[in-house]
């Protein structure tokens, strides 16, 4: 018989729980992770989810991490496993020592368990059953009931479960009195029948601080209304609807006329993306602020449009939430795959802005820079965020606002300036920094008013087909982008406490994932100076970036080493220099990923003795 | 350079409208169409529809995809803002142009290959939002700019240039936009200014969505013998129900209209639309019978124009979201930021 050797672990394991889609478990799910934080540790918690609506397998995973490592680790040390379809696999990837809940109610034989695991059973359908005579109760408060369990068999405090049901409750009393009594049914009868507390548990902490648990798209929206946007147009796509289904609800809230009730927004469901993007641009060219979230798919239908707006310079903001392509893809796994589409959007030569936010605070500020952005560089911005941010509950720093922020709107020709005698050319460079100023239709009779084209043209709006006509102002739109450089904002560097020859970069939801793999390789003896890219065009601490470093490795989420094929292309450094580390199967990257495959590379290079190394 | 300004000089006894203005400050560039081409009538009767409304021109944002017909905001009304934006996407550009700014005039200027091929979705969904807008589709059947091939709404049967029999059934864009809740649906023809210009006119008065199928020949590709478009056919065929007056508060529009009953419909900012009826039968408050006679009249062959529905208590899609009266654009972050002490909040809901 093998020994068990169970895990025993305080504020620091995994657990992840296997449901079928539709049974109402999410929220009891959520609100695991939401206790555990009230006793003061933090998690970071993960929906895995398939591309269908109902009857089919779901996971939600938390990991419990007082140390506040807030990517994903890998590995599963307990699986509370609710869904027979794939019990087989959810019992194959417990960690050796680690814990399976069950529900125990039906036997199962011997054959599906593992010698290797602490099997817990808890007879849930017949608790609920004996208890409940309404079906979609019974299957609804089963996962109540396996929350009190948990809540035992981990030591938690259920007051402050109790607690957390009273403000989801809050005024419904019936719901929340049947749900505290549902919790105690799992949790008396896991006291009774179970020896609790198991080697996992939770103790009482202080390490979440005055952070907030929000999800990325959620965070993104919030920074449309405080940046301004008045204008919404979207069209459903997978991982992007909550950001204009959270834009909605936070402008219900906070954007009517106190005396009128009238909305101070207006969001269009377009009939498909390429309407939602011309609504945008429509919007932007009058002098509103607009935005769209899309994904992949999405982008690829806006490309047309996104040329328009890049040449005939309109303010447009793309909120990107990607996910794995290409194609159709894996419509609900996570990846960082539309670098290059973004960065190059649509035919001919364009560059695009592209923000890269590492978690929901920077989605919440990058959001509203990018309306600034958009309007003072009056062309598209696209906000990259991915699945692994905007669909997840992230802990992250409060959101901060500064009442005396002004929006900035760029260059304007008002009617004023106008009757002046300012000479308007919407498309002279006045300042050179090849960004033109604009007039909003409407604003003078007699001056200031302009045809809009796709077309070429003169600096004064003029169709022209003549060759350095062209080539005059799609030399200014270079000086354009290069203005841009110190518009956006700036990566942020890390240096190792020892001086290195190696470097690594790495940008968005890859972020908690390296900061938590840097102490896994310092572990195996590597030191690596860290830059995090937040920004395309790449600020000129990029290319100083890599001339101090012999090699510099490039984590991402795609399978190409799409950022790397930018900086390579961008800067025109030696593509040798660069290491691509790829990460593409759908699923967070983990620390544990990066720190084995630049470790194992580091080792090869063998910059430290491999005697050194701990795996 | 291709671009051919208009000389600024004009007769110093040009009649001028109730705001001051000649219909040469209605004017835009030269076209560069063909000689000939009916799009360059409809851009004269724009010209004129606005002249006679009295609309101050800067207050017009004239949007169009591309084509010939996307070519003529730049011939009309030089002193607004015109925007040409991608084949068939003007709609979604002018529903966006429209929801940052209300208080302008939206004239959005399509054509057949723009609006019923690669465009149909957008012309559809910015029918049914009812974006207020005159959306006037300039429809010759053909594809001009790339030199004659059928579009979506040249008629089965109807030969191209080089002979060829079209075998596709066509698309009425009016029967389309009778459907999707049109409150303004006509049909003119570019060569009866006299039909046209107070239909544009009543359509840019109306609030809602207008829409008007101008059929309008092509002089290169689509005005030959056997075309169902050419200005033979069209003379030939024209079955017009009524013809109108635009009435805002001064003096009628001159028209040369035929005896009949007159029906008055007014508008919902208090403008008349004065209908003369020819087909005393015809009622343009009945969407269904429009519908109805529409077909039949297409059945024998009939092209039928004229005012052919109308809602004059329609509501446009500022309405339907429920918008606050100043204009989107205008609102700054006094207006639209909650500001630090409501993040605050929402912070501290977040834990």
């Amino acid at each position: 018989m093998p020994d068990k050797n169970p895990l025993s672990s305080v504020n620091d394991f995994v657990v992840r729980f296997a449901n079928v889609n539709g049974s109402g478990s999410a929220s009891a799910n959520e609100m695991f992770a939401r206790a555990i934080l009230r006793h003061g540790v933090p998690v970071s918690p993960r929906n895995i989810f398939p591309s269908n609506i109902q009857g089919l397998p779901t996971w939600y995973e938390v990991r419990v991490t007082e140390a506040g490592h807030l990517g994903a680790r890998g590995g599963v040390d307990m699986m509370v496993a609710m869904n027979p379809q794939t019990w087989d696999k959810d019992v194959a990837g417990i960690e050796p020592g680690g814990y399976l809940f069950y529900d125990s109610t039906k036997p199962m034989p011997s054959t599906k368990f593992r010698d290797d695991i602490t099997v817990i059973g808890v007879p849930l359908t017949a608790i609920t059953n004996s208890t409940y005579t309404d079906p979609r109760q019974r299957q609804l408060f089963k996962n109540i009931i396996y929350l009190g369990s948990l809540s035992a068999l981990l030591d938690m405090d259920p007051k402050l479960i109790e607690q957390l049901i009273g403000e989801q409750y809050k005024g419904k009393e019936k719901l929340l009195s049947s749900n505290v009594h549902a919790l105690h049914l799992g949790r008396d009868w896991a006291l009774q029948n179970l020896k609790c507390p198991i080697g996992l548990r939770v103790k009482k902490s202080d390490k979440v601080g005055d952070r907030i648990f929000i999800e990325g798209n959620s965070a993104a929206a919030l920074g449309a209304v405080y940046g301004g946007a008045t204008v919404c147009a979207w069209y459903p796509i997978t991982p992007s609807s909550s950001v204009a289904e959270a834009f909605t609800a936070h402008c219900k809230k906070y954007r009517h006329d106190p005396e009128t009730g009238k909305a101070k927004y207006a969001i269009v469901q377009g009939e498909d993306e390429l309407a939602s993007i011309g609504i945008v641009i429509g919007a932007s060219w009058n002098g509103a602020r607009a935005f769209t979230a899309t994904s992949g798919p999405g982008i690829s239908l806006m490309t047309e449009f996104i040329g328009l707006s890049y040449f005939a310079e309109i303010p447009a903001v793309i909120m990107n939430i990607q996910r794995a392509g290409p194609s159709t893809g894996m419509p609900t796994r996570t990846q960082q795959c539309d670098i290059i589409a973004c960065a190059y959007a649509s035919h001919g030569d364009t560059k695009h802005v592209l923000l890269f936010p590492e978690d929901p605070a920077e989605a919440f500020e990058f959001a509203a820079a990018a309306f600034d952005l958009a309007e003072r560089l009056q062309t598209t911005i696209f906000l990259m965020l991915d699945l692994d941010i905007g669909m997840n509950h992230r802990l992250c720093r409060p959101l901060k606002w500064d009442d005396a922020r002004q929006y900035d709107r760029g260059k304007i020709m008002t009617a004023e300036m106008l009757e002046e005698g300012r000479d308007f050319g919407r498309y002279l460079d006045v300042d050179g920094d090849g960004i033109p100023y604009r007039t909003y239709p409407g604003t003078h009779p007699t001056k200031g008013s302009y045809f809009t084209r796709g077309t070429s043209r003169d600096r004064y709006a003029r169709y022209s087909e003549e060759g350095t006509v062209y080539a005059d102002n799609m030399q200014r739109l270079v000086r354009k982008f290069e203005t841009a450089q110190d518009l956006v904002p700036r990566p942020l560097q890390a240096n190792a406490e020892r001086p290195t020859k190696y470097g690594v970069i790495y940008f968005g939801s890859t972020s908690p994932a390296m900061d938590e793999a840097v102490g896994l390789l310092e572990a195996r003896g590597h030191q690596l100076d860290r830059l995090r890219i937040r920004a395309f065009p790449f600020h000129s601490s990029v290319a100083s970036f890599l001339a101090e470093h012999d090699f510099v490795y490039v984590v991402e989420q795609n399978r190409d080493s799409q950022l790397r094929q930018l900086i390579v292309n961008e800067n025109g450094i030696d593509p040798v220099r660069l290491v691509p580390i790829v990460h593409y199967d759908g699923t967070p990257i983990t620390a544990r990923f990066i720190a084995k495959a630049i470790g194992d590379h580091q080792d090869h290079l063998k910059v430290t003795p491999l005697r050194k190394a701990v795996s | 350079m291709t671009y051919i300004a208009k000389p600024k000089f004009h007769h110093p006894g040009l009649k001028k409208n109730e705001l001051g203005y000649t219909r040469r400050d209605y004017e835009g560039k030269i076209s560069t169409l063909c000689a000939g081409c009916g799009h360059d009538s409809i851009t004269a009767s724009i010209i004129e529809a606005c002249y006679e409304l009295s609309i101050e021109p800067h207050r017009v944002a004239k949007i169009s995809g591309i084509g010939c017909s996307s070519k003529t905001p730049d011939y009309f009304l030089g002193n607004s803002h015109g925007f040409n934006s991608v084949h068939g996407r003007m709609p979604s550009v002018l529903t966006g142009a429209n929801l940052a700014n209300r208080d302008l005039i939206y004239l959005g200027v399509s054509g057949d290959g723009d609006s019923a091929s690669i465009g149909f979705g957008q012309f559809a969904h910015s029918i049914r939002r009812a974006v207020n807008m005159t959306y006037i589709v300039e429809n010759n059947g053909v594809y001009g700019l790339t030199k004659g091939q059928f579009s979506a709404t040249a008629d089965r049967g109807s030969k191209s240039k080089k002979g060829v029999t079209n075998t596709d059934n066509a698309i009425d864009l009016v029967a389309i936009a009778l459907q999707l809740g049109a409150t303004f649906v006509a049909r003119s023809f570019s060569g009866d200014k006299t039909q046209l210009v107070p239909l544009i006119a009543a359509a840019i008065r109306h609030k809602g969505a207008s829409f008007i199928d101008v059929i309008s020949p092509c002089i290169a590709f689509n005005n030959h013998a056997g075309s169902t478009k050419s200005f033979d056919y069209v003379r030939e065929h024209n079955d017009a129900v009524n013809r109108l007056d635009v009435l805002v508060g001064r003096d009628p529009i001159a028209v040369d209209y035929a005896p009949g009953t007159v029906q008055v419909v007014e508008q919902h900012d208090g403008s008349k639309v004065a209908l003369r009826k020819i087909d005393a039968d015809y009622d343009p408050h009945d969407r269904l019978g429009a519908m109805t006679f529409l077909q039949k009249h297409a059945a024998k062959g009939q092209i039928v124009t004229g005012l052919l529905y109308v809602d004059p208590d329609a509501e446009d899609l500022h309405e339907h979201l429920n918008t606050v009266e100043t204009p989107l654009n205008t609102l700054e972050a006094d207006a639209l930021c909650p500001g630090s002490a409501v993040l605050d909040k929402i912070n501290a809901s977040l834990r």
